[in-house]
């Protein structure tokens, strides 16, 4: 009896440190099917896929393929048993020719035979649609060329299983379509295939079934034909969770930043924001929601004159609320802005490699932003050490000494410290992305409450989050960004899971308009 | 005409010996490795050679030239893949800085080179200079019959065989790069070695044996200087050291392309030798003439980073070590 | 159960106390004499610990010697305190032969144009304004290239070096002294004009107070001044300066003025102070020598005497071992490479610990 199962992963766990990535999961991928694994942001997906491909092994489980029990301990172990996978970020050396990279590390004659890679390129781009070029370098592909070559390359080692980590989300709505015809040849070819995604329409267009995960554990799976968007919603972002954060309501609060047609571009041009409009008040929380990668990080560097905007893009400050004056913000850059005496805080969410100094110990961090107050030549001494002893008392830092290098203390720690210093400056707006992100619940609870104290001392707080219980129980108003456009703003008291959710995964028609 | 073509001679011999120690750097710089040890592995080579010549000579009865071609030659490339293997285990195994480590080479090669230099004779109990005069003989041997022909066979066929050596090794380099499969993925390695690690190219590995085989490459060029520019003498004057640099410059100005390094090395013999052929120069303007190898170097460095194309630049991993779990 | 997992596992450490790192190092500089001590046996046949013996001899046996030593190695440190702020910058400056060799002509210069003319204390001055000068001009060319379009340093300073060398060739042959003598000979050997002056009758004093000056100023500097702050946090990461509002195009090219400035003030203390004559080996390598004494110092300027002193110790020595057994002094840089070999591998075992894995042990998985 042939086997029904291409891949079957029973009761897989894997742990990083404390933290449960994948705690007893299922998958089963029949053969010569499209599988979405679905999930929010930190649901485990990725990490389940790098079991399979052979960049983790697992804490516990197993693993079949083809009704077999099998070792995975390395990438080439997962090639030999017939699976790809196409990473989010391409693993492809920009220097080199498409059928290069292809040859890239393969066992082989001495001589790279670049004929014999592009017959057979061409052979597998005939038989299931694609386009590629094997003369053309990366660096002059577009990043759907780079994909198209990336699950090439996969086909042309031989895979029979293929898994695409959130392929689309680089692609533009045609490219998509494209991938989609291609992926249906491929399964009609008896190819089996996973696509990690968090788009509710793609997985009910693409894919025969479908098996959700959240917070690391295996909801369940369904055929997409007896699916909606609505329960897909609900398996993924699971029955609200009461946080017990406290929420006041916002005491006066005053317009104080005014974002207009903000548009930003990347290196290669790609639109990562996409005309926002959005007001800030003091004294409020507002709440930025959406997949990851859907232009949080780009509003806030803009927002910090970290970011160039399209030029008719507009961020204006006004410090005594929208009748007093306005300052435009936008083109400073982050010295301008605090010379004028906007004091703005930001949490980054790159804490160590962005926000702190790594190998500085903590006073020297309280520095990094006021250094440079005063005439003398010389650092103050004093204050950094008081600032820091403060900070380590009050907010319970775990450390040695403040002596010790900031990268040597726990994530925990590191964001207290980091959390410390951007509220000591006293600021006017606060923005923080993924602030608690890895933390444990009090170092978290700790956050959420320096965050409210910050909104009843009437500063405009800005708080990127990924916990859609957390955003919906912590802010005043939450503003769901999806394909870097500001799909809908909504109340944070009346808005529920499921409807922020709908909005973070697919964009309203009417968005910016 | 005469004139030329012996500017065009001097300017080959001269270019021989950069260019040895230039594609030997071009293999290991492909790897990631900046070695800026090539002088010290020049001088390794070079000692290395003219000793076992010396030694050879001084014990055979009747020292045969092709003998002591074949002794002095294995002992150079020994000597060199050895202060290669020293500066990879550094770099490589222990991480230590390249550019620190690269440095401490070309001193030690430098010391060790000098102090056998000068003192080899001293030491096996003879007196005056060292030489080697059969066996830089068999270096410098050429077929007088085709060198005889006219300018065209002098400008040919008047080298000993290292000067052909080179171009075939220049050449056999640039298929190797670009053709081979091995080639190939030591470029991925210099250029981005985790996407080579995931690939399964054993990194490690690929950096050793180009870091090695480069200084192989490389010491040749203090051979050759050694054996055939100074005729199996030794002299401390430190112009292998500045032959070594010229090297190191030579590689970026060939764009890390042995094809290219070939009329590189010769161009840079002609820029050096020029003053010798331009009349009315003073000593002084002599030495403003020496420094156009290095400037032009300066500007194909400028040019490159400014015109921000993908092709022609460093590796781009070059002096960085590579550590997996620091990704 | 997994058959993959190497047996050996390197992990970086979190930091080693401080003397148990000095340690470290120790071990390996007694490894690095015993070597050393094996290659000068195999060679000569002598007893070495009578070589180290004529080496501390050389270095020290006298007054007159022990001043040549602190003065050599007060130069040495003088370009390895100009190097410390670039190095600390993550900027490879590997250009400061050429930067001291700038300084010195410029010093040269100096005395030889104006030597008539001015007093010595007027031609102190001068020069060394002229060689700061020159020496952070030199340095801020690479540097204004790498900030404006990112082009490699290290390859850039390199080239410098040459450059200046042939500068130097070139001025060597204008004010060659007497004709056909190919040097500069002694400047103004009679007047002694423009010499750095006898300091409580100690003919080097005043060049090593100058440069332990500038070892305090420097250490202070980088420590205690908004500059070096800002130094050290581009030198970490430029994403969090540029998110501190450091402007990290400015700091490079201001640090490498810096930079180049006090290593042509080394070419100045050189002429003036030291040789009072111009050539290539008033730099003589030491350019290059001093970047490895940066680079063990961890940009601490104080342990950079230490360093310093070492390895001039060892040229020193062996200069006197050279003379003693009949061999030459390239001798030094033999023994100087092999102590440098031992202490650059010992930083690994300082950074990183390496771990053997037994087979029972369970599998300890990184994230990557």
């Amino acid at each position: 009896m042939a086997e029904e199962f291409a891949v079957r992963m029973v009761n897989i766990t894997k742990t990083f440190g404390h933290v449960t990535a994948n705690d007893k999961v299922y998958l089963e991928l029949r053969k010569g099917e499209i599988l979405s694994l679905l999930g929010e942001n930190g649901s485990g997906k990725t990490t389940l896929m790098n079991m399979l491909s052979g960049i983790y092994f697992p804490d516990s489980g197993q693993i079949y393929i083809d009704g077999r029990e099998v070792t995975i301990a390395s990438p080439h172990d997962a090639y030999r048993l017939g699976i790809g996978m196409v990473h989010q970020h391409f693993k492809l050396v920009d220097v080199l020719t498409a059928a290069e990279n292809i040859a890239l590390g393969l066992p082989g004659g001495a001589v790279v035979d670049r004929k014999a890679i592009a017959a057979r390129v061409r052979q597998i781009c005939d038989r299931y649609g694609f386009d590629v070029d094997p003369d053309k370098k990366i660096y002059d592909m577009s990043v759907s060329e780079k994909q198209t070559l990336e699950i090439v390359k996969t086909l042309y080692r031989g895979a029979e299983i293929l898994i695409l980590d959130e392929p689309t989300a680089v692609l533009t709505p045609q490219e998509t379509e494209k991938l989609f015809a291609v992926m249906r040849n491929m399964r009609a070819d008896g190819k089996s295939i996973i696509i990690i995604t968090h788009k509710l329409n793609e997985v009910l267009e693409i894919s025969d079934r479908v098996t959700v995960l959240r917070k690391g554990e295996y909801i369940g799976d369904m055929d997409t034909a007896k699916a909606d968007v609505r329960a897909l919603t609900d398996m993924m972002v699971g029955r609200t969770v009461t946080l017990n954060i406290q929420r006041d309501a916002p005491a006066d609060p005053q317009r104080r930043l005014e974002i207009r047609n903000l548009t930003v571009k990347d290196k290669d041009g790609v639109t990562r924001l996409d005309d926002i409009n959005l007001d800030v008040y003091a004294g409020e929380i507002l709440g930025v929601a959406g997949v990851s990668g859907c232009g949080q990080k780009e509003l806030l560097e803009a927002i910090a004159g970290l970011q160039p905007a399209v030029s008719g893009s507009s961020i204006k400050y006004r410090p005594t609320g929208p009748e007093g004056p306005a300052e435009e913000m936008l083109g400073l850059g982050p010295r301008a802005v605090s010379d004028r005496g906007i004091r703005l805080a930001f949490v980054p969410e790159d804490r160590l490699g962005m926000g702190l100094v790594a190998s500085m110990n903590i006073a020297g961090n309280m520095m990094l932003k006021e250094y440079r107050s005063g005439k003398s030549p010389l650092v103050e001494r004093r204050r950094p050490y008081d600032m820091a002893r403060d900070i380590v008392r009050e907010l319970e830092v775990v450390t040695p000494s403040i002596e010790t290098p900031v990268r040597r203390l726990s994530g925990g720690n590191v964001q207290k410290v980091l959390v410390g210093r951007e509220i000591a400056m006293h600021p006017t707006v606060l923005m923080s992305a993924y602030a608690v992100r890895g933390l444990d619940i009090n170092t978290s609870y700790t956050i959420y409450r320096l965050l409210n104290e910050q909104k009843k001392a009437g500063v405009a707080v800005i708080y990127v989050g990924e916990d859609l219980d957390v955003l919906l129980q912590l802010c005043d108003r939450i503003a769901v960004l999806c394909g870097g456009r500001l799909n809908d703003i909504v109340d944070g008291r009346t808005a529920t899971k499921e409807q922020v959710g709908y909005l973070m995964t697919n964009l309203n028609k009417e968005a910016g308009v | 005409m005469t004139q030329l073509v012996s500017l065009l001679t001097n300017a080959i011999v001269f270019g021989t010996v950069i260019l040895y120690g230039a594609l030997g750097e071009i293999v290991t710089e492909k790897s990631g490795n900046l070695n800026l040890g090539v002088p010290g592995i020049m001088y390794l080579g070079g000692i290395a050679g003219l000793a076992a010549a010396f030694f050879y000579e001084m014990h055979a009865a009747a020292p045969i030239g092709w003998v002591g071609l074949v002794i002095s030659f294995l002992a150079a490339v020994a000597a060199s893949m050895l202060g290669g293997l020293v500066y990879a285990f550094l770099t490589i195994t222990l991480r230590a800085n390249q550019n620190v480590t690269g440095l401490t080479l070309t001193i030690f090669g430098a010391g060790l080179a000098n102090l056998f230099g000068g003192s080899l004779n001293a030491l096996a109990g003879g007196v005056g200079q060292i030489s080697v005069a059969v066996t830089s003989r068999a270096y410098r041997a050429y077929s007088h019959t085709l060198s005889g022909l006219g300018w065209v066979g002098q400008l040919l066929f008047s080298f000993g065989f290292m000067a052909y050596l080179a171009i075939a090794l220049a050449l056999l380099a640039n298929w190797f790069l670009n053709r081979s499969r091995v080639g190939l993925n030591l470029r991925a390695v210099g250029e981005d070695p985790a996407t080579a690690d995931a690939a399964g190219v054993n990194v490690t590995r690929y950096k050793y044996l180009a870091t090695c085989v480069g200084a192989g490459v490389s010491g040749l060029g203090g051979l050759y200087y050694a054996m055939d520019y100074i005729k199996g003498t030794w002299s401390t004057d430190g112009t292998i050291e500045a032959l070594g640099w010229l090297a190191v410059a030579l590689v970026i100005f060939a764009t890390w392309r042995p094809a290219r390094a070939i009329w590189s090395a010769y161009l840079f013999g002609v820029l050096y030798w020029a003053y010798n052929y331009i009349s009315g120069l003073s000593r002084a303007s002599i030495e403003l003439f020496k420094m156009l190898p290095y400037i032009v170097t300066i500007l194909v460095l400028v040019a490159v980073s400014l015109r921000r194309s993908k092709e022609a630049q460093p590796p781009k991993s070059l002096g960085l070590s590579y550590f997996r779990e620091e990704r | 159960m997994n058959n993959h997992e190497p047996l050996i596992h390197i992990a970086r450490r979190d930091g080693l106390v401080w003397w148990r790192a000095w340690c470290v190092r120790l071990v390996s500089l007694i490894l690095a004499l015993l070597v050393s001590a094996l290659f000068i046996y195999s060679i000569t046949k002598l007893n070495p610990a009578k070589v180290y013996a004529a080496m501390w001899e050389g270095a020290f046996g006298s007054a007159r010697r022990a001043w040549i030593t602190a003065r050599d190695a007060s130069i040495l440190l003088c370009i390895g305190v100009g190097l410390a702020p670039a190095f600390m910058m993550r900027f490879w400056n590997v250009g400061a032969e050429g930067q001291m060799l700038m300084g010195g002509c410029a010093t040269a210069a100096v005395l030889i144009y104006c030597g008539g003319a001015l007093s010595t204390f007027q031609l102190l001055l001068l020069s060394a304004v002229v060689s700061v000068a020159a020496g952070a001009v030199w340095g801020v060319i690479p540097a204004f290239f790498k900030a404006r379009w990112n082009t490699n340093e290290t390859l850039f300073t390199l080239m410098m070096n040459y450059i200046a060398i042939q500068i130097t060739c070139f001025l060597v042959a204008l004010w060659e002294n007497p004709k056909g003598s190919n040097s500069v000979g002694v400047i103004n050997q009679q007047t002694q004009a423009g010499w750095l002056p006898a300091l409580f009758g100690k003919q080097y004093l005043l060049n090593v107070v100058i440069v332990l000056a500038l070892t305090v100023a420097m250490y202070l500097y980088l420590k205690y001044t908004k500059h070096g702050y800002e130094i050290s946090v581009v030198g970490e990461s430029e994403n969090t300066a540029r998110y501190a509002g450091i402007s990290v195009k400015r700091v490079i090219v201001r640090t490498m003025a810096l930079s180049g400035a006090v290593c042509g003030l080394s070419g100045f203390i050189a002429v003036a102070g030291a040789s009072h004559t111009i050539s290539t080996s008033t730099a003589g390598g030491r350019g290059f020598t001093a970047i490895i004494v940066a680079w063990m110092a961890k940009f601490n300027t104080f342990v950079m005497i230490v360093i310093a002193l070492l390895l001039v110790f060892l040229e020193k020595g062996a200069v006197q071992i050279a003379s003693q057994f009949h061999l030459n002094d390239y001798a030094s840089d033999v023994v100087t490479g092999i102590i440098l070999f031992f202490l650059l591998g010992s930083e690994f075992f300082i950074q990183y610990t390496v771990r053997f894995r037994s087979h029972s042990q369970k599998n300890e998985e990184v994230e990557a």
